[in-house]
């Protein structure tokens, strides 16, 4: 499906009132980009991967990010029927706790790809089944790849 | 009067789960990953990776280094599939500043490319029967890989990091014993790849230790999202290099090696199958190397537009994404690496839960980890 055909169908999906939720842009990105809202997140993710005409069944990249003033979340989606991609954005601006909604219940691998995201920029995912450090020791402090992050000892600055 | 049994003797015969330690220091984990077991007797009830063990945090180093430093940074990922790695980051800098690298680079890359996979298959090879107690292949797999690397040595200078991409084309051009010396291991290996499946692939023990062990559907392959031999032994056809091609790889024709099995011996029948077809694509490109410049010039400090940008590449374990997030400065807002180990990893428990230790073993090998590649 083209990018146009994939906004046109995932705006149908949601009613009018929400349908400003989505933000669709392709400007400075090869892929079409959808952002949005943390409370819509599941029910969108769900959508995209069961719909027949979407059919986004392979999550290849999961990554987290700090825009400064919100963490947030990038989705990069393809469909092994359709091979067409997409990517979705999801950011909050509560960088004291920052929570999300898991999307390991449609996406298997997001389950290790969250926990690194937990680990690295401290988002908590709700519902996610074994939600703890992956890469770094459970004692810690802070997440490393935050932009505010600062570690006298380990790290050089140019 | 009859004995009376306590209660505390009978639990003792029942069955009881309890953990074990595989690894960091392990052979069969070919690095320093941690397994947690939890095991009944010899079967596994659950296997939990503890990673972290060699994380240098890359993405965090990439967001302080320049665009060339960073291609640097990739080869001590993936060790087995450097070139492949560095590729990655050329092209995706390449594509952001729009460069058009000359027809001679790709097909050079191509070749080195395929040449990397082919190594790394060989030592995937050697390992595998090792792990499986089959010392031969070790010295087998080693004596065929070196050849590659005395190849890799005269052009790149260097045998395992090699460092041969820069963004805009090549670090220099190719040694003038380069295509010679190729010829002559594709000669070479043909020979050897039927010694491989003499060897091993027919063998008896073999066929038992690995058939029907470890067994990955094609719905769970793409859910958990495997790539590369591993997903492609489930019938999950996944080439990155089919579906989205880069450098020479539109020119050339070959097939991608797929198995419905999901099992140890399909991801190990894939593999060998991979081998004649990256074998088949070096002698596609191998008389028609085009002439030309081995580089473009590029600014000395590369700054990216402002945007998004994303890069998918083939290496010998699957899909590698790099995704660059770029401010416009010198360095990346945030790098993020998409390795394909991490995915592959997440099947171990779904796949080893019901098996014995034993076979734990022979699923590891086939699912070919390089630790630096998941504790980037």
């Amino acid at each position: 499906m083209t990018n146009e055909g994939l906004q046109k169908c995932i705006n149908g999906w949601f009613p009018e009132q929400e349908a400003g939720a989505l933000e669709f842009t392709e400007e400075g990105s090869q892929f079409l980009n959808i952002t949005v809202q943390p409370g819509q997140l599941h029910q969108l993710m769900w959508q995209l991967k069961s719909d027949s005409e979407t059919h986004f069944d392979y999550l290849f990249c999961l990554s987290g990010v700090d825009w400064g003033e919100e963490l947030g979340v990038v989705y990069h989606l393809e469909s092994t029927t359709h091979r067409h991609i997409a990517v979705v954005k999801v950011k909050t601006g509560d960088r004291e706790h920052p929570v999300l909604d898991s999307v390991c219940d449609i996406w298997a691998t997001a389950e290790f790809h969250e926990r690194e995201v937990f680990d690295f920029f401290g988002i908590t995912f709700n519902n996610h089944p074994n939600l703890k450090r992956l890469f770094l020791t459970e004692d810690w402090v802070g997440f490393p790849l935050r932009k505010d992050y600062e570690d006298e000892v380990n790290m050089i600055i140019k | 009067m009859p004995m009376e049994i306590t209660p505390t003797a009978t639990d003792s015969f029942k069955s009881q789960e309890y953990f074990i330690n595989m690894g960091p220091q392990h052979p069969a984990t070919h690095g320093v990953l941690r397994l947690l077991l939890t095991i009944d007797g010899e079967i596994i009830k659950k296997v939990e990776p503890d990673l972290g063990y060699i994380h240098r945090s890359i993405e965090k180093m990439c967001e302080r280094d320049s665009y060339q430093q960073i291609v640097h940074l990739t080869d001590r990922m993936d060790y087995l599939s450097s070139h492949i790695n560095n590729e990655a980051v050329c092209l995706v800098v390449e594509n952001a500043l729009g460069l058009e690298v000359p027809e001679r680079v790709k097909v050079i890359r191509t070749i080195i490319g395929e040449l990397t996979r082919i190594a790394s298959h060989c030592l995937w090879w050697g390992v595998m029967g090792m792990d499986l107690g089959a010392f031969t292949t070790f010295f087998l797999g080693f004596r065929d890989r070196e050849m590659i690397n005395d190849i890799f040595e005269e052009t790149c200078g260097a045998r395992l990091t090699m460092n041969y991409n820069v963004p805009g084309g090549l670090m220099l051009d190719i040694h003038p014993n380069f295509v010679n010396r190729v010829k002559k291991f594709v000669a070479h290996f043909k020979t050897k790849i039927p010694e491989y499946d003499e060897l091993i692939t027919g063998n008896i023990i073999f066929q038992k230790r690995t058939k029907g062990v470890g067994i990955l559907s094609r719905e769970d392959a793409i859910s958990f999202g495997a790539s590369g031999p591993v997903a492609r032994a489930s019938g999950y056809s996944c080439d990155v290099r089919k579906y989205h091609p880069y450098s020479a790889l539109d020119k050339v024709t070959f097939t991608e090696s797929l198995k419905t099995g999901g099992d140890t011996l399909a991801r190990y029948e894939v593999r060998i199958r991979e081998m004649w077809e990256s074998l088949s694509i070096v002698e596609q490109l191998i008389d028609n190397i085009p002439e030309g410049d081995h580089r473009v010039s590029t600014n000395a400090v590369i700054k990216l537009p402002a945007g998004e940008y994303y890069q998918k590449v083939e290496t010998a374990r699957g899909e590698l994404g790099v995704y660059v997030i770029s401010s416009g400065t010198k360095s990346p807002y945030r790098l993020k690496f998409r390795s394909p180990g991490f995915s592959n990893l997440s099947v171990l428990n779904h796949i080893a839960v019901g098996s014995k230790i034993g076979d734990l073993v022979a699923i590891m090998a086939t699912i070919d980890l390089v630790i630096p590649d998941i504790d980037r």
